[in-house]
């Protein structure tokens, strides 16, 4: 059953792909919630505003008469990072530190609200319809083929977009660990996780610390958005919802506030969300509810997540 | 001699590789007052933990029973509520625990649901204004103003829990816990942050709850003005173990004690 | 005034409007900047540099303007912002004030964007700013959170003290809205939806304002009963009338309330919300694929209207039934037929459904469970150490809540005639949770002021239909910042000493 395989190897790897989008996404999630305590609604949207920022650079490459691919992409991911670092910025200035210290709710009310308003601010400025993108990088390595007697010959390959997809993920996630394990903005973090008011009276600016953590976040989004543009070739104004919905899953899977954990999560479920639609009869119409049942299994039996510490309860 | 409210027996508790309590048995009698003590982390609250049902045991029995009744329970086997609702063990907190948004009064009401509950037909019938509930609520009403005017909070039965001073606060969770008329009294460093006057209020509610309510109380305390003033009985952990057992005098002069709080045996005196 | 002011540091000044500017910059630049169009056969780009330009100006002036206010130049912002709106003024009314072509086109330079609402909005806040700086306060402070939420406590203390008559009176109001308004059909669909709302956003409040749940799948319940309802009136054999089947949708919506509840009520606050929501996709996933039974995307059609005691509200009354206008033309008063009966009939459906709920929960909440769901929310831990069961308690209140969702739903149901999965979307959830957290807490009147600001104001400015959304958003971000704890937040004791009769004796 050579054939099988080669659909299971072609699965797989798109669905580390699909994954990676997904735990870009869901360190986002994971960082900001480390740090302040809070679902950070808009973040989906974040994500969805740098997939637009990299579609319109693109174009602008193009006008410009730059259209070679590397050089291509190259614009598209700064300025997709460029432009989200603002939208990250402002989003955690405007929407969440002046809520900063009161209920629990307060902010995640915000963050629906600046969801729902960023959505419909890019439907205005950028219309409704998905916008489209050409392939930008045909072809792949070919692993090998599959001789079927009588039938054509089917070839399991990497293409190569979903090679690069993976390589730019684990370049930036390295590049991204260092930035948190070893710079001071790394140990500012962890101490403002740890105790906010503490790491104040230590001299630690807890504003700038939080405002660089969305920061952080909303340029792992743009990368997701970006490397969502080239995979699907398609987007629009609501692509931001359920893979912000999917990423949080992601990182409640892995460990809310682990960062590993959010990239192993985020890879799971895109594993199980690719492998449903691909053998479970029916299944890419019920995708979405495997991936939150699985959601809701975890979280019964382990509640903190597949790599999170394990919370006793203190009384 | 009866048999004891509570026996508590070879209780081991661990915390993946830690051992935070190490077969610790002890007793507590019906009006008794006992006290554990012992240095910090000594595992203390977590033996209280244990008792009411927020942590299970590894190893170990905790017994307690109804002296009127007759009735027994394996406390290790109940869930929390249950031992509370059934087996009517009552605690307080180390850091205070009240209903803060809620007023006084109401932290007192809602210390009594259960038997509310049963009154208001599971709601249904309360929904409609039934005379029995009324009553019923009347009547947890006057309990609530029974432990107020015992905690001197009655001035302050309409204000929110969360404004009361400090001590007023601790007594109110003394009060609440005593609403649920529980047969073995748990406190937590009842004692903690209390001023000379107030820590003496304290002691004079607790013999009174003693005396008059006849239930067992087992204390953590690290007071020991409060601890040698009022208990009948000590219990001295360290390092999760139990190193004494016995009555304020003996434990005041036993040798492993002192170690235990002063470090060096030859300094010690 | 001057021993207020404070000298100006000029060189700060430019550096913090200037970064505004510069944010607004990036912000800007790309999205608003540029826009991919369809043209035949790709996608092109097209520019649109003055409204950049005029954004990043627009900021850098008013980030000065709050400088100048913020150090105590009041006379300064005031002619200033006096002088800038007049300006925008005549940009936005040429016909009306001014005829020479001039001025507008001066004005029209100045503000470049296309939308008249933006426009209109950049005039606002110059005149905010200008009214600002004209009325007292010395220096625009901006308060610090908790003096935002005692503020709300205040306000809401003060309703608490009128509730007692506002409460009668906003339900007269309802009852006699539709004498006023019972002729425009329009007006009635606005308050029949408001009403819906307001009878959902009370159900949720009982689970997410009194018990704590955090609940951001309602939608599911009102999806459940919607469909339960539209599913028992429509199929062929079953065809119960509406007032059996709305108790038969209110039930399941509760069962499936407790069935969902059950495993996932252990979970903390925030995971809690993200289950829920997780079911709530999942029931609407449910919904549009299994076409056997739900019919799929396409909705289920033809879900009949109810009746008033067998009366029907069309214009010739099907077989075996009467017609209301005829009925009541021949017993008591002669009236026309009119479509608009019908609205009125289901407005005071809702009515009635609401006020049910609300009855519920203002007497549920002086009962054992209500206080029990309070203390929940306030302390779990010591919840069981009084031996209160967390889980059943939980239980009831999301059960009860996805009751009252359900016959939310099985009104939507027969109000419209036609359900499809599309209804029953996150962004419902979202709306009915922001309007019992902007209400404020437990609050039942601030429900209704919520309800009333969030859905019945975009629906009056209907005009401005693709900025309606973007609006809604801005105003739960701006209402959570002006008052984090709602609008109305004051808890009022459930019982009070002083009031209290002595009890039976003991």
């Amino acid at each position: 059953m050579q054939d099988s395989f080669s659909y299971f190897v072609n699965q797989l790897i798109s669905g580390i792909s699909l994954g990676f989008v997904y735990g870009l996404i869901a360190i986002g999630y994971t960082m900001v919630y480390g740090i302040v305590g809070m679902i950070n609604f808009a973040h989906g949207e974040i994500f969805m505003i740098g997939a637009f920022v990299a579609l319109i650079a693109y174009f602008i490459m193009e006008a410009l008469g730059m259209g070679w691919v590397p050089v291509a992409i190259l614009a598209m991911l700064l300025l997709s990072m460029l432009i989200n670092a603002a939208y990250g910025w402002t989003l955690e200035r405007v929407a969440y530190r002046p809520l900063r210290g009161s209920t629990r709710l307060a902010p995640l009310i915000t963050a629906i609200g600046m969801s729902i308003f960023l959505q419909n601010y890019v439907q205005l400025l950028q219309g409704a319809r998905p916008r489209p993108l050409k392939p930008l990088i045909p072809g792949g390595i070919e692993l090998w083929t599959v001789k079927t007697p009588g039938d054509t010959d089917y070839t399991v390959q990497v293409s190569y977009m979903e090679l690069m997809i993976i390589v730019i993920t684990i370049v930036l996630m390295a590049v991204f660990t260092y930035v948190i394990t070893q710079t001071s903005l790394g140990r500012a973090q962890r101490a403002c996780e740890q105790d906010q008011k503490m790491a104040s009276l230590l001299g630690i600016n807890v504003h700038g610390t939080i405002a660089a953590t969305f920061v952080i976040a909303a340029v792992l989004a743009a990368v997701a958005g970006l490397i969502y543009t080239l995979r699907y070739g398609s987007i629009d104004f609501f692509i931001g919802f359920l893979a912000g919905v999917k990423a949080f899953t992601a990182a409640v899977l892995g460990g809310i506030g682990s960062l590993p954990g959010a990239m192993l999560g985020g890879v799971l479920i895109g594993l199980i969300e690719n492998f449903f639609a691909g053998y479970a009869e029916g299944g890419s119409e019920y995708k979405d509810v495997a991936v939150f049942t699985v959601l809701v299994v975890v979280l019964i039996f382990r509640p903190t997540g597949l790599l999170g510490k394990p919370d006793i309860e203190k009384v | 001699m009866n048999r004891p409210l509570l026996e508590v027996e070879h209780l081991t508790i661990r915390f993946g590789g830690l051992v935070a309590v190490n077969d610790v048995s002890f007793t507590a009698q019906d009006r008794r007052i006992t006290a554990v003590i012992g240095p910090n982390g000594a595992g203390k609250t977590t033996v209280f933990n244990c008792l009411t049902g927020f942590y299970k045991p590894t190893i170990g029995r905790m017994r307690l029973m109804h002296a009127a009744t007759g009735r027994e329970f394996l406390l290790e086997r109940m869930e929390g509520f249950r031992i509370a609702a059934e087996a009517r063990v009552a605690r307080t907190f180390q850091n205070i625990r009240l209903f803060p948004k809620m007023t006084v009064l109401e932290n007192l009401i809602v210390a009594q649901h259960n038997r509310l509950m049963r009154a208001s037909g599971y709601t249904v019938l309360g929904l409609f204004g039934y005379q029995g509930y009324r009553r019923a609520e009347a009547a947890a009403i006057d309990r609530a103003r029974y432990w107020l005017d015992r905690t001197g909070l009655t001035p302050r039965a309409d204000d929110a829990a969360e404004s009361l001073p400090y001590g007023g606060q601790r007594r109110l969770e003394i009060a609440r816990a005593m609403c649920t008329e529980p047969v073995l009294l748990c406190l937590d460093e009842p004692a903690a942050g209390l001023n000379p006057r107030e820590s003496d209020e304290l002691n004079a509610l607790l013999r009174y709850i003693r005396d008059e309510h006849r239930i067992g109380v087992l204390l953590i305390e690290h007071d020991m003005s409060v601890v040698m003033q009022i208990s009948d009985h000590i219990v001295v952990l360290d390092y999760g173990r139990k190193i004494a057992d016995g009555a304020p005098a003996a434990i005041r002069a036993d040798p492993a004690v002192i170690r235990a709080y002063l470090g060096e045996p030859e300094e010690a005196a | 005034m001057t021993p207020d002011v404070r000298p100006l540091d000029y060189a700060a000044m430019a550096k913090e409007a200037g970064l505004t500017a510069f944010v607004v910059l990036m912000l800007a630049v790309v999205l608003v900047g540029l826009e991919l169009r369809d043209v035949p056969g790709a996608l092109a780009l097209y520019t649109r540099v003055p409204d950049v330009v005029a954004a990043c100006v627009i900021a850098f002036i008013g980030r000065i303007a709050v400088i100048l206010l913020r150090e105590g130049y009041r006379d300064a912002v005031m002619i200033g912002g006096g002088i800038a709106s007049v300006i925008l003024l005549i940009g936005l009314l040429p016909e009306v004030l001014f005829g020479t072509q001039t001025a507008v086109k001066i004005a029209n330079r100045l503000m470049p964007f296309e939308a008249p609402v933006v426009r209109w909005c950049v005039f606002a806040a110059a005149l905010i700013l200008a009214a600002r700086a004209a009325i007292g306060r010395r220096r625009l402070r901006v308060q610090d959170v908790n003096a935002r939420v005692a503020a709300a406590d205040r306000a809401g203390a003060r309703m608490q003290h009128i509730a007692r008559y506002a409460g009668p009176a906003l339900g007269f109001a309802a009852v006699a809205l539709p004498i006023v308004y019972g002729h425009d059909q329009q007006a009635m669909s606005v308050a029949i939806l408001v009403m819906t709302y307001i009878m959902l956003g009370w159900g949720l409040n009982i689970v997410v304002g009194l018990a704590g749940l955090l609940d951001l799948g309602y939608v599911a319940f009102y999806a459940v009963g919607a469909y339960t309802f539209a599913l028992l009136a429509t199929t062929e054999g079953i065809e119960w009338s509406f007032w059996l089947c709305l108790p038969m949708a209110g039930a399941l919506a509760g069962l499936v309330g407790v069935l969902l509840g059950f495993p996932v009520l252990r979970l903390r606050g925030d995971y809690l919300a993200i289950v829920t929501l997780g079911f709530g996709e999942i029931i609407r996933v449910v919904i549009q694929n299994w076409a056997s039974f739900t019919k799929g995307p396409n909705g289920i059609t033809g879900i009949p209207r109810p009746t008033l005691f067998g009366l029907s509200w069309e214009e010739e009354a099907p077989e075996g039934q009467t017609a209301f206008w005829q009925w009541f033309s021949n017993n008591l008063w002669p009236v026309e037929y009119s479509a608009a009966h019908e609205k009125i009939f289901l407005f005071y459906i809702i009515l009635f459904l609401a006020l049910i709920v609300n009855w519920f929960a203002l007497r549920a909440r002086k009962m054992p469970i209500g206080r029990a769901w309070e203390a929940l929310r306030e302390d779990e831990i010591a919840c069981r150490s009084l031996g209160i069961n967390p889980t059943n308690t939980k239980l009831t209140a999301f059960g009860c809540g996805a009751m009252f969702g359900g016959f939310a739903g099985a009104f939507f149901a027969t109000s419209q005639g036609f359900v499809s999965p599309e209804s029953f979307v996150f962004i419902e959830s979202a709306i009915i949770l922001a309007i019992v957290v902007l209400g404020g807490f437990g609050s039942q009147l601030g429900v209704v002021l919520a309800a009333l600001l969030l859905i019945g104001l975009p629906e009056v400015f209907r005009e401005v239909k693709d900025f309606r959304m973007l609006a809604f958003g801005l105003a739960m971000v701006a209402i959570m910042l002006w008052r984090p704890a709602g609008l109305l937040a004051h808890r009022e004791p459930t019982v009070r000493l002083k009031t209290a009769r002595a009890g039976a004796k003991p």
